[in-house]
């Protein structure tokens, strides 16, 4: 029953910490800062994610979601300033 | 200021739809319906011990193959955009130098991460993890070793041969299942049968084609990402 | 006031981050920007469809010898729904799928006109 009590409160700690990232993540406005917020809404969800039973889906979200994807944005961010400078 | 009030009314309206909607959930006490016939025959049946595994390839084994020929398509199509010219591709970038942090911990780190990669998508049905799992750690890996040197050329046509090869296997395999068990990529074939529960031979066809389908996916988001890399030396 | 369960928090969660992404797709006029919010959409989308696969107090459908009470293998009433983790184990890399495309295309947008402004393709209004 304890064990119970707990998970849910670290979730609402976990959930009340990504809706923040979030929003940083829309209003900011330089892109470097808002890219790595997305990554840090994916990592949280994939903690989530493990909390509610589905460590698949943790693993996938972890490798995907916050690696790969963040990558590729820089990449693209990069030749932008390239070709703006 | 018309286009704000808009906006706004069109979430509001999501607003007021996912209120009633949470606010009628009940959450299940009870596995009901199809899951409940996983959960009970799922080890009998497909005879893995993982049975998000068992739905993937075995229940679900056509939206499996759906997915993957999207990834095809993807990895064409990224592909055929960020194709280089010839001048381009023979440049070689200029820049400052990759520090020696990054290059002596990617060659430490990048033979351990494919080990690593190639463990999780073999010991899919045991444990959790799997080919898309697997496929994303490989791909990691080669980002890492591309980074580290940023002239280093993959040999292209590794990667389409192992490419093709693994998608062709896997399709050859659900025609087995055809010709020699219940349907088209079934895991039990005649003279195949499930292995002992809970070792690394059972379940099966699924080892097979799991490993066939991290291999693959490994090697298409590599091209990607290497299409990405090679896109910074155009002009 | 009690506790939420996981469920319920979850699905709360999804829901909130599915209108955060709404809005930053609507709203925004960085193109980058705009693929942003559709990465932060679909982390949402995957959050509910999980959350409403999860029965209290069970654990994850790998069956294993730390399930007590598992007879013959039949784990009717130990483990989580599996079939919504299925689902978005393909929905997770189908959207790095379209996430790449949208940047590959974005690259290209950007060598054409050198503006990542979305006012300033107008090329297809009446």
């Amino acid at each position: 029953m304890n064990n119970e009590i707990i998970y849910s409160v670290i979730a609402i700690g976990i959930g009340v910490l990504m809706v923040i990232m979030a929003v940083i993540a829309i209003l900011n406005n330089k892109l470097s800062v808002a890219i790595v917020a997305a990554g840090v809404v994916s990592l949280f969800a994939s903690v989530l994610f493990l909390l509610m039973a589905a460590p698949d889906v943790a693993m996938t979200e972890a490798a995907i979601g916050s690696g790969l994807s963040t990558l590729i944005f820089f990449y693209v961010l990069n030749k932008i300033k390239r070709q703006n400078a | 200021m018309l286009r704000n009030f808009l906006i706004a009314l069109v979430l509001a309206s999501f607003g007021f739809i996912f209120y009633n909607l949470y606010n009628s959930y009940e959450p299940h006490t009870e596995l009901t319906g199809i899951a409940a016939h996983y959960a009970e025959n799922g080890a009998s049946e497909v005879g893995a011990a993982n049975l998000v595994t068992a739905v993937v390839i075995s229940y679900r084994s056509f939206d499996t193959l759906g997915e993957i020929t999207i990834l095809f398509l993807t990895a064409a199509i990224i592909s055929f955009f960020l194709k280089l010219s010839k001048e381009d591709e023979e440049k070689v970038i200029i820049h400052r130098g990759t520090s020696e942090l990054l290059k002596t911990a990617s060659q430490l780190l990048v033979p351990i991460m494919f080990l690593f990669g190639i463990y999780v998508f073999l010991n899919g049905h045991l444990t959790p993890g799997g080919g898309f799992q697997g496929g994303a750690i490989i791909a990691s890996a080669i980002v890492l070793a591309i980074m580290a040197n940023p002239n280093m050329t993959i040999n292209h046509s590794v990667i389409i041969w192992v490419e093709s090869l693994s998608g062709v296997s896997v399709v050859l395999i659900g025609v087995l299942g055809i010709l020699l068990g219940g349907g088209f990529l079934d895991t039990t074939l005649d003279g195949y049968g499930l292995g002992e529960f809970g070792t690394i031979f059972s379940a099966g066809t699924i080892p097979v084609i799991y490993s066939l389908v991290g291999l693959k996916v490994g090697a298409e988001l590599s091209n990607i990402l290497n299409m990405y890399q090679k896109s910074q030396k155009e002009a | 006031m009690e506790i939420l369960e996981l469920g319920k928090i979850g699905l709360l969660i999804g829901f909130l981050l599915v209108i955060v992404g709404f809005w930053g797709v609507l709203q925004q006029k960085n193109i980058i920007k705009i693929i942003v919010s559709f990465t932060i959409l679909n982390t949402g989308i995957n959050l509910v469809m999980v959350a409403l696969g999860y029965v209290k107090g069970r654990t994850a459908p790998i069956i294993d010898s730390s399930i007590d009470g598992v007879v013959d293998n039949n784990v009717l009433n130990a483990i989580v729904d599996p079939v919504p983790q299925a689902l978005v184990l393909t929905a997770i890399v189908i959207g790095l799928g379209v996430t790449s495309l949208l940047l590959a295309y974005a690259m290209k947008l950007f060598k054409a006109k050198k503006s990542l402004e979305i006012n300033d393709f107008n090329d297809l209004k009446w």
